[in-house]
């Protein structure tokens, strides 16, 4: 088969609904897109422990440590998961790894915002997360056979971090003034770079025809974003927050909740590297990435001796 | 692998939901031993009782066929239909077969 013939067939199978796994043919920009999306994906589960692991140490109460505690630790694991995904095209974790800390390789740049007070935990888990689930859910249905099953495995368990986010925006809203405070002002700050999360409009989006064509993404932008729009404005007036949108109005017809103009310079301005943590997010990989080399050593002898004691045996 | 990896080797993990039932491949992991390898597993894919028992086999161990040689290789199969029970026909009022 010649490559034109291969790319017409394999648009036919993209169109069927078939899967494609790693080792089939697939068209290079194809493969290309969907390294760069998945490694992408992976650096923000793993740099997104950043933002909650400052609250770690001052979780108000036991049950939320543990609770923080276990949904950092399954954002850990959903990086794991993508690097496992990424990994099936053949590239080297390291060289991944390698792109994120010399900025070359991006992540969501909602985790460039700082995490200022205990609301904010919960704004993380409910907003960031509950926009992550719309978005990942679309994702499960992705062409790709690793990416998807990642996705779904990820889908399950991200349920539990919305929830905890809400619960602790629930409670907060039902305590004193101060903490209404706290939490309408995590409200204020992460609202708008939640909505960033889902891209650039659909008529500015640069991979969004091909995407859809391959169904690398099945759903455009804008559409994923009116989704989480509509559901998350309903949960935040059920605990009694205001959505920090003066523009914000329901349009009966449509059943959507239309929203005011995004502030697209802050969202180039964070992803150009000049959001108010990039600097520290990506040293503090790096400092952490140097730090445990003698722990990475000491496992590789390890695995040597065991390895030379069994050649014995 | 490149030769600057400073990757331990991968292995991938198969999970075995309930007692009786398939060793499912969940995804992989790397580890310098086949207990890390088990550990990290547990510790990436079991966080919620997915599994009670876990298979890890080193990457570069399995092979696969590809898409491309997919008719050809599974062909020999394609024109056995009496390996199936429909291929049969039995008597009219015939039960219990």
């Amino acid at each position: 088969m010649t490559d034109e013939q291969k790319l017409v067939h394999f648009q036919e199978r993209i169109d069927a609904g078939e899967k494609i796994e790693p080792k089939d043919w697939m068209p290079e920009a194809y493969r290309k897109t969907l390294l760069r999306q998945i490694s992408q994906h992976a650096h923000s589960e793993v740099i997104g422990m950043q933002p909650e692991g400052n609250w770690v140490l001052r979780a108000p109460s036991l049950r939320a440590k543990k609770i923080l505690l276990a949904k950092i630790q399954d954002e850990g694991g959903h990086g794991l998961y993508l690097y496992s995904a990424a990994e099936t095209f053949g590239i080297d974790r390291s060289e991944m790894i390698e792109q994120l800390q010399t900025g070359k390789a991006k992540y969501s740049s909602v985790f460039n915002y700082p995490t200022l007070n205990w609301a904010d935990i919960g704004a993380i888990g409910w907003l960031v997360d509950g926009a992550a689930i719309v978005n990942q859910t679309m994702l499960a249905k992705c062409s790709f056979g690793p990416y998807a099953r990642a996705m779904v495995r990820i889908c399950k368990e991200e349920g539990f971090h919305q929830r905890q986010g809400y619960e602790i925006m629930a409670k907060m809203m039902a305590g004193t003034n101060e903490q209404k405070a706290m939490a309408q002002d995590a409200m204020n700050r992460w609202w708008w770079p939640s909505l960033m999360m889902f891209g650039p409009h659909d008529s500015s989006s640069a991979h969004t025809s091909e995407s859809m064509k391959w169904k690398i993404k099945v759903e455009s932008n804008d559409s994923l974003r009116q989704r989480f729009v509509n559901r998350t404005v309903e949960q935040a007036h059920h605990i009694g927050l205001t959505v920090p949108d003066l523009n914000l109005t329901y349009n009966k017809e449509t059943r959507n909740w239309n929203f005011g103009d995004i502030n697209w310079d802050e969202f180039w301005t964070v992803v150009n590297g000049n959001g108010p943590c990039n600097h520290q997010r990506i040293a503090h990989h790096i400092k952490y990435h140097r730090e445990g080399e003698w722990v990475r050593e000491a496992a590789v002898a390890f695995g040597k001796k065991q390895q030379k004691q069994n050649s014995l045996n | 692998m490149t030769e600057k990896s400073n990757q331990f080797p991968q292995w991938e993990v198969f999970i075995q939901a309930k007692n009786g039932g398939p060793y499912e491949h969940a995804g992989s992991v790397h580890a310098t031993d086949k207990n890390m390898a088990l550990q990290n597993a547990r510790d990436i894919y079991t966080r919620r009782n997915e599994g009670r028992s876990l298979w890890v086999v080193q990457t570069d161990n399995i092979f696969s066929t590809t898409r491309e040689e997919e008719a050809e290789f599974f062909d020999p199969a394609e024109d056995k239909i009496y390996r199936t029970p429909n291929f049969y026909k039995m008597p009219a009022g015939t039960t219990n077969l």
